[in-house]
Parts: structure tokens; sequence; C-alpha cells
């Protein structure tokens, strides 16, 4: 059978759930916190004033949002930063520099057509 | 060609471009100064933009909108942080409604663009475009990255067209 595969989208129910995820102040910190590095939920739980059922409720919330995973590794759970969100602000700051090669370009045009530019 | 460097820092989230173009200072300013010539290269070629308001001062407020093929308009507003005519110029630029009210939801990116007098009536632009938090930066993932990435491509494929016709 062959399956197009489509080109990674985020629909409107992702933008919901990243808005509602990165709304709670603990979960900031806690995707802060795996930017820089694996941490497990008890050691998380530790950082913040709450029980690890709660801190596994507001992982479980970023999971959702696609901004952490978790592993369970033994008898810990491991949350780490999602890579594929790393590799989608590499691939923004890209689109942002193939914007702006356009727009440097279209200046560029914009110039030369000018009469007082007398370099085509 | 006139890009001349391009740096992107992931970690500051800052895309950092410095092109040459053989004009002087002053005329290349024109482009950001005169709203009718910045309307001919802000948006690509699919989406061009107008430019409502246009107050090149500082605190000063533009709204503008690019229009889709389809007809869709989509609406920003820039706020002009400081300009020193013609070399500096600093503005953040954000998403706006149909009236060009600021949407206080959605990320904001500061612009800082200067431009220098190089030998040979060359003027050098710098352009650095930087993301004011990791929150907003993650908004603008799941926001911008569909539409940018969009507009990006619709623009590569017009440059490949007139690349195409020149050849």
């Amino acid at each position: 059978m062959v399956v197009d595969t489509p080109a990674p989208e985020i629909d409107d129910d992702d933008v919901d759930r990243l808005f509602h995820a990165l709304a709670d102040a603990t979960r900031r910190d806690i995707v802060v916190a795996a930017m820089e590095g694996e941490h497990s939920v008890s050691a998380l739980a530790r950082r913040y004033p709450m029980s690890v059922a709660a801190v596994q409720k507001h992982v479980a919330v970023l999971e959702r949002a696609h901004l952490v995973t978790k592993e369970r590794r033994g008898r810990e759970q491991i949350v780490r930063m999602n890579i594929d969100a790393i590799r989608q602000a590499s691939r923004l700051l890209d689109a942002i520099e193939d914007l702006w090669r356009g727009r440097i370009a279209r200046i560029g045009a914009l110039l030369a057509d000018e009469p007082e530019g007398a370099h085509p | 060609m006139s890009v001349i460097d391009v740096s992107k820092d992931l970690d500051a989230l800052t895309m950092t471009m410095t092109a040459e173009f053989v004009a002087p200072v002053a005329k290349v300013w024109q482009v950001w100064e005169n709203p009718r010539l910045l309307e001919r290269w802000w948006g690509p070629p699919t989406h061009p933009a107008t430019f409502v308001d246009h107050e090149l001062e500082p605190g000063g407020r533009m709204h503008y909108f690019m229009t889709a093929p389809e007809g869709d308009t989509y609406h920003g507003w820039w706020r002009i942080v400081s300009v020193d005519p013609p070399t500096a110029l600093e503005l953040e630029d954000g998403f706006a409604d149909d009236e060009g009210n600021p949407n206080p939801d959605l990320p904001v990116t500061v612009m800082r663009v200067t431009l220098s007098e190089q030998p040979g009536g060359i003027t050098r632009m710098t352009v650095d475009a930087q993301y004011a938090t990791r929150e907003g930066m993650e908004q603008v993932i799941a926001m911008g990255v569909e539409e940018g990435m969009t507009l990006a491509v619709n623009q590569i494929d017009g440059l490949l067209a007139e690349a195409a016709a020149t050849t």
C-alpha cells in the first residue's frame, strides 16, 4: 500500500494545547529544566512544593503539547525536551532566513529599478 | 549576490542578515521610509503588503496587511522603538486584528536595522530579528511555522521561476 507521508503540520488543536501548556508557570519552568537536561519526574517533584502526582499531571500536559517526551527507565520516568521542537526552532529560523533573502533580493531589484541607480 | 552574511543563534533565537547594495545610504533608507517602496518588498510576491499607517518616528505605529492569492488578509503592526535617519531603525513587529490592534497573545519580534556607507558607493544593511522570550518563540513555532514556511516556499518558487525565466 502506498501512503503519502504528509509534512508535519500543526493544527488548531495543537496550538490550543501549546497555549494551555505554557499558560502555567510551573510547566514553563519544567520546559526550561528539560531544555537544560533530562530529569526524572521525582527529581522534578523535589523542585516544586507539590506532590509527584501533581508534577506527573503537569508533565502529561506538556507531553500532549509535544514540548517534552517521557520515557520509563527502570523505576524512574525520565522527562526530556522534545528534540523535534528544537528542530522546529531551527526550521523556523531557516524559514525566516529565506523570507529575508527574498526581501533583500527585492530591495536590490527595487534599487536597481530607480532612475538614479545606474547599476543594473 | 547581495547577501554577504547570515548568522543564526538557536539559543538567543536571533537571525542576523547582512547585505550590500550598490546605492547610497540615503537611497536605501527610502525603502524603509517610503511606504510605497516598503510595500514593494516587505511581502512576498504572492502576499503583497499594504501599509495603512506608517509613522516612522519614535513610538510611531504602523499597521500593514498582506493579501493572500485567495484574498485573505493577514494583519500586522509595527511599533517604532527608535529611529535615526538614515542609518538606524529599531522596531517591534507583531500580529494584529483587521483594525490593526495588536494581538497581545501572539509573539513580538524585535528588529534592528543599521545602514552604513562602504567604499565604492555601497551601502551595507544589517537586519537583526530577535524573539523576546523562549515562550514567545514556542508560540511562533506553533503559529508561525506553517504560515512562515508557506510564505518562504512560495517565495522560493517565485525566485526559481524568475531564475528559470532569465536563463
